[in-house]
């Protein structure tokens, strides 16, 4: 039972993960109609710029120390990041504990921009183009970003710690009525969870409650008639590819703690996300959602050692079976509407 | 000649002569000399212009003629690879069976993979065959390579590879020196090699190379009957307009699943010839980065051209083990003729682009192609050929009321 709730929660941080991507790729698709493969690279970027803020904020100046000296006689030299000059020691030390967390401010405005950036200077010109177009365009973009990043900041992953008072693990168990120690969970996953139904929420509250989301929605039903009505779409829809960017960056950031960030994470999640918009049904945003936390928990329970006792490594390849039975036997996927994509 | 007509032997024929020649044009400058970085004529690299000009042939089969995009290619690569080897094992260090039986094998799973993702298009399409390759790749990396276990058919990832303890019934286990033996055609090693050297060049022959050129050969004829026949009219049928011919009364299904299943056993020729030069197989050739490789081959060099494909994947290759070759001291040696200061900022701003960098290269100019040349490297030599041309009438353009005329299939 324990070994099942621990597999719950694993399947849910992952789920989470996938779901953010997918609802950006869903996003995307339902409104321009485009096929984001450079939506991995955005991804990672996000965990970058996680790893971007963290080094800003250590950044320091170096005083000489004339009480201390090292062991070679010389005045001792100083590091002090600037963080910690401006708020004091303590108030400054925390705010470079909590970079993680805190480079959300970085990560809107950089992805928000960058993915105005790439719809208007790139995207927009594809709209026209066939999907295979779209799709290969993308897909150089993801191999140019991911270079990029790769030139900046080397093939290694950067370990990007989270704050020290989420680095634990939480006695989960506890609150569920089983003795202590049997399941603990680390902080951060759990919170990256929390952190990634925020995310959801505010989106579709976004989409549903502003007059901003009401005239998205209505573009993404019938882009000619809103059109008509002397709106001009595209400059909605190109908001709103900045949002997904935001959403892909922000899931990122928040994932650097989870799995280190490197040149090349967003790739792999990115055909998983594939699998997940496909599974949930293209141009569905509750589908992505939900399609997204069952594959993940889904994955997580193949994982068991009693499934894999029957079915050896299982879990290397359940999504993908799931995605194509569901595929076939449901070709719109769980959520799709009819006439979304079909040729 | 060969039921071509003179257009396509033409082709053929220049092919041929290049690939033949191949070890003089590739090796232009002389051994020692400051460009001697940029020779390919080296049997390695020759050999994979070949095997992956086949993979890009087979894969612009159905992709250039179809639309069809598929992103699982590199499976069948991978599965035609331990095929081979399985056969390097079993039988013997004959080529001929090894290879016949990875394109039986990648054949067969292609038939499945495509029966499957063929019922849906366009996006559909590419993500079902992503997620099978990727499904492929997992299963050969832990599920079918665990190597405690008794069924382990890919070992895992090591890679399989050929041990001395192998049965190989019909050739020899081991050499008379007491090692493994060497994949061979009629006795032709495919590792055997022979220098030329005239004056400060060296030219280099090599068996394999040959082998494989011989076979690229073979394969590239195949497909320019599959271009020029009723067959390849009918996949350009599918591309231009699959619903119109529903309406015809065609039902494409086959055609595309006979489509799908000729470029797989292409994509498992070259992968057995992968294994036949170099007799190993891994589980990171079925990756899907591997599968957009010949994606980009196809696209850069031309989708739906008889020699695009070639000249994309050997171009590919090329930059991919020539580029990564050019460190500073090279560029230092290159740009040297310029002033102290000019030449640091050239090397500057060259760096990022040469040596760990190349992909970055790859990116950016497969981004301009499918931005600006949609036709690929194919469509940019027409249209410069065009700008001299221009004097002359422009050649007739598609006839936009042009409907397909009936073909054999369904005239009667």
């Amino acid at each position: 039972m324990d070994a099942i709730i621990l597999q719950t929660l694993n399947g849910l941080d992952k789920g989470s993960a996938y779901a953010l991507i997918a609802l950006g790729l869903t996003i995307i698709f339902g409104t321009l109609g485009v096929v984001n493969f450079a939506h991995g690279a955005l991804f990672m970027l996000g965990a970058f710029c996680a790893v971007v803020f963290n080094r800003l904020l250590s950044l320091s100046y170096i005083t000489i120390d004339p009480t201390q000296t090292d062991f070679l006689g010389n005045p001792l030299k100083v590091e002090t990041p600037y963080v910690i000059g401006w708020f004091g020691p303590e108030a400054g030390q925390a705010i470079i504990d909590w970079s993680v967390p805190l480079s959300i401010l970085l990560v809107i405005p950089v992805m928000g921009l960058l993915g105005l950036a790439m719809e208007r200077g790139l995207i927009r010109y594809f709209y026209r183009r066939p999907h295979a177009d779209q799709i290969l365009v993308t897909f150089g973009l993801a191999i140019v970003l991911q270079e990029i990043v790769k030139y900046f900041f080397g093939a290694n992953p950067i370990p990007t710690p989270a704050p020290p008072a989420m680095a634990g693990g939480a006695d989960v168990g506890m609150l569920l009525g089983f003795p202590e120690n049997a399941i603990v969970y680390p902080v951060w996953r759990l919170f990256y969870t929390f952190f990634a139904a925020v995310v959801i929420a505010a989106v579709f509250g976004f989409l549903q409650f502003t007059t901003f989301g009401m005239v998205v929605r209505a573009g993404m039903a019938d882009r000619e008639t809103v059109q008509l009505l002397g709106i001009d779409i595209n400059r909605r829809f190109a908001v709103m590819f900045a949002i997904a960017a935001i959403v892909a960056g922000l899931a990122g950031a928040m994932y650097a703690p989870i799995n280190s960030p490197n040149y090349h994470m967003g790739m792999d999640f990115l055909v998983l996300s594939f699998v997940v918009v496909v599974v949930g049904g293209m141009g569905s945003l509750p589908g992505a959602v939900a399609a997204g936390f069952l594959l993940g928990i889904l994955e997580a329970y193949a994982s068991l050692d009693a499934v894999k006792q029957i079915l050896p490594s299982i879990d290397q390849i359940i999504i993908y079976i799931v995605a194509i039975v569901i595929l076939l036997t449901r070709p719109r996927g769980l959520m799709g509407r009819k006439g979304v994509m079909e040729e | 000649m060969l039921g071509l007509n003179r257009q396509d032997t033409a082709l053929l024929i220049i092919v041929a002569v290049l690939t033949l020649l191949a070890p003089f044009i590739l090796n232009p400058f002389p051994e020692g000399s400051g460009l001697a970085t940029l020779n390919a004529g080296y049997p390695d690299l020759m050999q994979r212009f070949v095997i992956y000009g086949i993979f890009a042939i087979g894969f612009n089969i159905l992709f250039g003629l179809t639309g069809y995009l598929s992103f699982g290619h590199a499976a069948f690569l991978g599965v035609g690879s331990y095929a081979a080897v399985w056969m390097f094992k079993l039988i013997g260090m004959q080529v001929i069976p090894a290879v016949l039986f990875s394109m039986a094998i990648s054949a067969i799973l292609a038939l499945g993979i495509g029966y499957v993702s063929l019922r849906r298009s366009g996006i559909y399409f590419s993500i079902l065959t992503l997620a099978f390759a990727q499904m492929c790749y997992n299963l050969a990396y832990s599920v079918l390579g665990n190597p405690n276990s008794r069924f382990n058919l890919t070992n895992g990832e090591t890679g399989l590879q050929l041990t001395l303890d192998d049965p190989r019934i019909l050739g020899v286990q081991r050499t008379p020196d007491g090692g493994i033996p060497v994949p061979n055609f009629f006795g032709i090693e495919m590792r055997d090699s022979y220098d030329l050297h005239l004056g400060d060049w060296v030219f280099t022959f090599s068996g394999g190379y040959y082998f494989a050129a011989a076979v690229m050969l073979i394969a590239f004829y195949i497909a320019i009957r599959i271009f020029r026949s009723p067959f390849g009219l009918m996949l350009r049928g599918v591309k231009s307009n699959q619903t119109r011919l529903y309406y015809t009364g065609i039902n494409a299904r086959p055609y595309t699943l006979a489509a799908f299943v000729i470029s797989g056993t292409y994509a498992g020729l070259a992968g057995g010839l992968l294994a036949c030069m170099d007799p190993l197989a891994g589980a990171e050739r079925m990756q899907w980065t591997a599968s957009g490789e010949v994606v980009l081959m196809t696209i850069l060099g031309g989708a739906g051209t008889l020699i695009g494909p070639v000249l994309g994947a050997g171009f590919i290759k090329y930059f991919e083990n020539i580029f990564s070759k050019i460190n500073d001291n090279v560029l230092h040696g290159w740009f040297a003729f310029l002033p102290d200061g000019l030449e640091d900022f050239m090397v500057t701003l060259v760096h990022p682009f040469v040596g760990k960098g190349w992909h970055l290269t790859l990116g950016i100019l497969f981004m301009l192609v499918v931005i600006f040349l949609p036709g690929g490297l194919v469509e940019g030599g027409q249209r410069i050929l065009g700008l001299f041309r221009r004097r002359k009438a422009p050649p007739p353009g598609p006839d936009p009321e042009h409907h397909p005329k009936p073909t054999p299939h369904v005239a009667e």
